[in-house]
This record gives structure tokens, sequence and C-alpha cells, in this order.
């Protein structure tokens, strides 16, 4: 504990490889630290970047090399073992990079006041997708843009942004058009996160007054809310395969929803206010009563949540990485306890 | 042991006094004797404090011996008397739901949480407090008053009208001028219902609904107007997470160091996720007594949200806003 900081604090997070055993942790003074699952412990440290061009907004993993993205537009793509970095500057006030899943040299980045453009790192002098602004509105007056978070549809080259504004728009760079395909809205309030469910045409999201909603994306309108959250929803997952989505926030609370009743299936109180979550791909296993399962069950107990590192946005700390990580299992020993009273 | 002893002497003087009794007088003893020796054979063993064990028909009427009968009446009292404690009656506050975030006094990374917040500067006494005091555009008679009157109980308060300015421009001025709260005391219909409370740098913005608010004039028998000094503070029952947070907000608007020449103390009191704000002005007659004087305002708050970052509330993060259909479910489900 007297090692950390709040300028540990964490930003982003990513696995560091498709088997999953390692994962990418960005923070605030510019380090991305590599983090072992099988090993518990944080094994390399990067210097990325500097404070003072803002926070990670965005960390993603191609074969070999890292990509990182800052608040104030610099995407940088980090080779393996060597020093050199690709540049591109993707314009300022950047408030989240995103990685497509199946086209892993594509990425979109989107802001305040920055509308969304999708980048090819092979060619990076130019976007191939910029989106334009929607029409003025009723007053015709200019509609402000703010991208908060983005999501890549799979199977199709859509990609679904949340704003600032509380709204959740498709695009389509397959189209010529390069307005936004579908606009939905929802709330009152910023719309902070987004995540994909495994099931096709559904968009979860949530905004700053801890919300969460399910909206349909072929119609754009709200399929459900999932209740429970009592502050600003910081991080959101869906699993992928199954009906389930991770949500956590600056109530301090990691919860855990399901998609197809809309009920929260379990709720760990994580005492730090949190920034990010993480889903591994591996089964849910249901707690059952005995504690004393394998020790691989253990460990996968709901999810592998790695929603360890919470943190504030100005303030936070990590969670020492001797407390996390040095005591897996009796951390999600202790969640499968609680879990299994609840 | 002694009712043993004394039983096992009555039991040997009934035996004795079996042949002289009648027989029908005998028969009676004679029931509860051959009992009362099995049940001392058992108990003795077993227990080591119960009297002997009488069948429910039994009553100390039917003992004839007055001087025998007399001393089991007294001991039947005796027992009456060290009877079932009286049960303790359930209340709400007794059936509270165990919140999970509530603070463990040597929790580190609570205590690391709260070594480094927005209220570390103010609790490592690198800064000192001076509060703003304003309130809603054109208020009238009573938040006028409740407003100088906060002003006397806190101290380095300052009270400027409003004049329709927006809360988000004033937050930067305030800043500038070294201010570490601001306080907005929202009117309607000429009573003061609602405070922000802002903790000026970066921190955190609380919103409370404020109720029954009482000014110095309609309180009953109380003291003189405050004075200068720096008031003590007591924070009670402020145990959850969240508790903790707007504890600290509340403790962070005086000064440090309180006057104890004074006498004075203000009190912020949680109880059922209601504040209660008392002032009041002691003294100690002697060890054991003390009078206690209520001066000041007083008023009840209730947490509606609590917001991380200044003022903004359509685009700033909350930490925690009340939501009452999930939240005010149960009865005895607490958040403060």
């Amino acid at each position: 504990m007297s090692c950390l900081s709040r300028d540990q604090e964490v930003c982003v997070m990513a696995w560091g490889d498709p088997h999953e055993s390692e994962v990418l942790v960005g923070s605030v003074n510019g380090t991305v630290k590599t983090f072992s699952t099988d090993k518990g412990i944080f094994t390399a440290t990067r210097e990325c970047g500097d404070p003072s061009q803002g926070r990670f907004t965005g960390l993603a993993v191609t074969d070999s090399s890292m990509i990182t993205c800052v608040e104030s537009g610099l995407l940088k793509v980090w080779k393996e073992g060597s020093t050199e970095t690709v540049e591109i500057n993707v314009g300022n006030g950047i408030c989240r990079m995103q990685q497509n899943p199946s086209q892993r040299h594509r990425v979109a980045t989107g802001g305040k006041e920055n509308p969304l453009k999708v980048w090819d790192l092979e060619r990076p002098d130019k976007p191939i997708f910029t989106a334009k602004n929607v029409a003025h509105d009723w007053l015709d007056m200019r509609v402000p843009v703010w991208v908060r978070d983005i999501g890549f549809i799979p199977d199709s080259d859509k990609i679904v942004t949340c704003t600032g504004h509380h709204q959740v728009r498709v695009y389509d760079p397959s189209t010529p058009q390069r307005r936004p395909v579908l606009e939905a809205r929802f709330g009152e309030y910023p719309l902070t996160a987004l995540s994909l469910p495994a099931s096709q045409g559904t968009v979860v999201v949530g905004n700053t007054h801890g919300e969460l909603a399910i909206l349909d994306l072929r119609k754009g309108l709200v399929r459900g809310c999932l209740k429970g959250l009592a502050g600003a929803v910081r991080g959101l997952q869906c699993h992928p395969s199954l009906p389930l989505v991770a949500s956590c926030g600056l109530d301090r609370f990691l919860r855990v929803h399901s998609l197809e009743d809309r009920s929260l299936q379990h709720k760990v109180y994580l005492k730090s206010r949190l920034n990010c979550v993480l889903l591994s791909s591996r089964d849910l296993e249901s707690s059952s009563a005995d504690v004393s399962g394998d020790v691989e069950e253990v460990k996968a107990e709901e999810d592998e949540v790695w929603d360890t590192m919470e943190t504030v946005t100005e303030k936070t700390k990590k969670r020492a990485a001797q407390k996390d990580e040095a005591t897996v299992t009796e951390v999600d020993g202790k969640k499968k306890r609680k879990l299994v009273k609840k | 042991m002694d009712s043993n002893e004394a039983t096992t002497s009555e039991s040997v003087s009934k035996k004795k006094g079996k042949t002289k009794k009648v027989k029908r007088k005998v028969k009676h003893d004679e029931a509860p004797v051959q009992e009362m020796e099995q049940a001392e054979g058992e108990e003795t063993e077993k227990k080591s404090e119960s009297g002997p064990c009488f069948p429910p028909t039994f009553s100390v009427s039917e003992i004839k011996n007055k001087q025998r009968r007399h001393s089991m009446f007294l001991k039947l009292k005796e027992e009456k008397r060290k009877a079932p404690p009286k049960e303790v009656p359930k209340t709400i506050e007794n059936q509270r739901i165990y919140d999970e975030t509530t603070v463990n006094p040597e929790d580190e990374e609570v205590a690391f949480d709260e070594g480094t917040d927005e209220f570390s500067a103010y609790f490592n006494r690198l800064t000192n407090p001076k509060v703003l005091i304003t309130t809603s555009d054109r208020p009238r008679g009573r938040t006028v008053r409740f407003c100088e009157q906060l002003a006397t109980v806190i101290p380095h308060a300052h009270v400027y009208y409003r004049r329709g300015l927006a809360l988000k421009r004033v937050i930067p001025q305030c800043v500038s001028r070294g201010f570490t709260y601001l306080m907005v005391i929202n009117e309607d219909r000429k009573v003061p219902n609602g405070l922000v409370l802002c903790h000026l740098p970066d921190g955190p913005t609380a919103h409370f609904k404020v109720s029954n608010v009482r000014l110095r004039k309609e309180m009953k028998r109380r003291g003189k107007d405050p004075t200068e000094h720096v008031p003590e503070v007591i924070l009670n029952n402020f145990t959850t997470r969240l508790g903790h947070s707007i504890g600290r907000m509340f403790a962070a608007l005086f000064p440090h160091d309180p006057q104890f020449v004074g006498r004075q103390v203000a009190t912020f009191h949680n109880q059922r996720d209601f504040i209660f704000f008392r002032f009041h002005r002691y003294i100690f007659k002697n060890e054991k007594k003390v009078g206690i004087q209520e001066l000041g305002p007083r008023f009840t708050l209730k947490l509606r949200s609590l917001q991380k970052g200044t003022f903004d509330s359509k685009f700033g993060e909350y930490e925690w806003v009340h939501k009452r259909h999930e939240m005010d479910s149960s009865r005895r489900k607490f958040h403060l």
C-alpha cells in the first residue's frame, strides 16, 4: 500500500495476448504495465509517454506491437523490442480509442469536438473513414460532437458510438453515407460507456447517473434498463459468449447483470472508485457450496474479472499488485464466498 | 449447591418426618421427595445451580410445614426477581441491514484513499477553510436570515448576493480568491429547501434537501448569539464509505483547532440517512453534569447526490445518486 500513489491510477486495461494470459494496464503517469494472470504479478513496465499529454484513452495489441492513444491525440504504435514508434496525430481531445477485434490493424478514435475517425495503421497519414456531423437541429444550430465510447459491431463494418449528449449512433463506413445510419437517444445525462453483447442487434450503454440500458440497434429503441448502480458507469463489458454484462463505476461496486432477464446476478464491493473492467472469455462457473473446488474453478469463479485496477479519474490508487494477485485465489475465494451468501 | 444441600437436608428431615406424619401427607411428600432425589442426582452432574425439579402440579402452598413452606416461597420470589432479563425492543436502527460498505477503522485501503483524496489538503493542515454562502436568485426573508445565521455559525464564512450569476462562472472566481467551499442555499416559496455544498479546488459537490429550518428567534429557551470562537464539531454515525465522505465534507467546513474557551459545538448527527444539524453552547457544572443551551439555527439535511468534481449537474459524473424506487424499497436499509 505504501508504494501506491495517485498517479498510478489505472486508465485503460487490455488483454495482452489472444490467450488472455496477460493484462496490459495503462496508468496516469504514462507507464504501461504487463500483468501476468498465471504468475499473479506485474512482469514488465514500459514508459509510453508522459502525463503532460493527458491520460491514456486506448490501449490495444496487434501481432507484436502495442498501440496507445492519449488525450492530446497522439496515437503511437510501439513495436516489440525496438524503440521506434509510428506516430499518428488524431486530433485533440480524444476520449476513446478502440481497436477492431476482427481487423486488428484498424482503430477508431473519437472525442470532444473530434468526430469518429477510423485509421488503418498501415496507411497512417489519413483516416480511412471520418464521420460527418449530423444536420443542424430544429433551431438550425450546429449539433455539438462528443464521442465518449466506440464499439465495433462484429461480422460487419459498422461502428457504434455513444456521445456525451446522450446519443447513440451507428456508422457504416462501407456505405458512401458519412452521417450516422442510426441515431438513438437515451436519458438526459452523458453516456460514458458502451459494450456489445454476444447476441447481435443490441448494445448496452451506461451514463453518469448510473443508468444502464440495453438499446436495440435495429430500431433505436430502449429494450430495458439494468437497475442497481448508484454512481457513474466507468467501465462496461459484456461477456463474449454468455448473456452477462459486468459494470463498474464510481460507486465502488462491481456488478454483473444478466442480459436476458435484466436481473442483478452479483455485486462485489471494491473499496475504491473503479475505472475499468475486463472480462475473460472463459465460461462462468457457478459457484457451488464447496469452496474446496479445484484451483481452476476458484480462479474462474464467476468471471475472470480483472476489475482489480480501480481508480478515480484524478485520484485513485491501484490495488497493490502483491495484494491483488499474490492472493488471486483468496480474492476470488472471498468473492465466491460473498456470492454464495447471496 | 446451597439449594441442593438444603434439599438434601430437607429430604433427610422429610424422611424422618415421614414416620411422624399422617399417611396421606406422607404420600404427598414422598412423590416430590423421590423425584427431588432423582432430580438432584441428575442435576448435580449436569447443572451446577438449578433447583430441584418439581412436577408441574406442585405449588408452594401444598407444603404443610410452615417454615419449610415459607423458605420455599422466599426462594421462589428470589428466582422471580432474577427472572429473564428485559427484552431489548426492536427498532429500525437495531434492525438495520448490514451495509457492506461500512468502513472498518483498520482498513488500510480506505485509509490510503482518504489520505490522498480531495480533502487531504485540509486534513494535512495545508489549507484553511473559507466558505462562500449564497442563495438561489432573488431570495426572500427566511432564506436571507438563514444565510446570515449560518455565517455566524461557520467561521470565515461570507454571504454574497447571487445576482443571477451562473455557478459555473462563480466557481473559478472563488477558486482564485482562495475560497475552499461554496454553499448555495436553494429557496422555494420563501423557504430554504436545498443546499449545494461544493468543495472548491476540484472537490466533490454534494446536493442536499433541507427541511425543518428553525431560525434563532423561533428557538425556545435559546442562549445568546454565538460568539466568534471556533466551535467544536461532532459528527455522529457516519459509518459507511459514503457517510465517511460526507462526514469529511462537513468536517472540512470548520477550522482545525476549536477554541474551547468559546464552549460552542456544532453537531451533525446522522440517523436513518437524515443529518441533523444543531449548534449548542455547553457549560460543565461539575465533572458529571453539563448544561447546554441551543443557539443558532437548526436544520435537517438529506443527501440527494454526490457528484465528483465541482458543480456540473449536466455533464458531471455522479458518485452517488439517490434513486428513490431502488434505494427506498426497504425501511431498514440506509446508505449513509
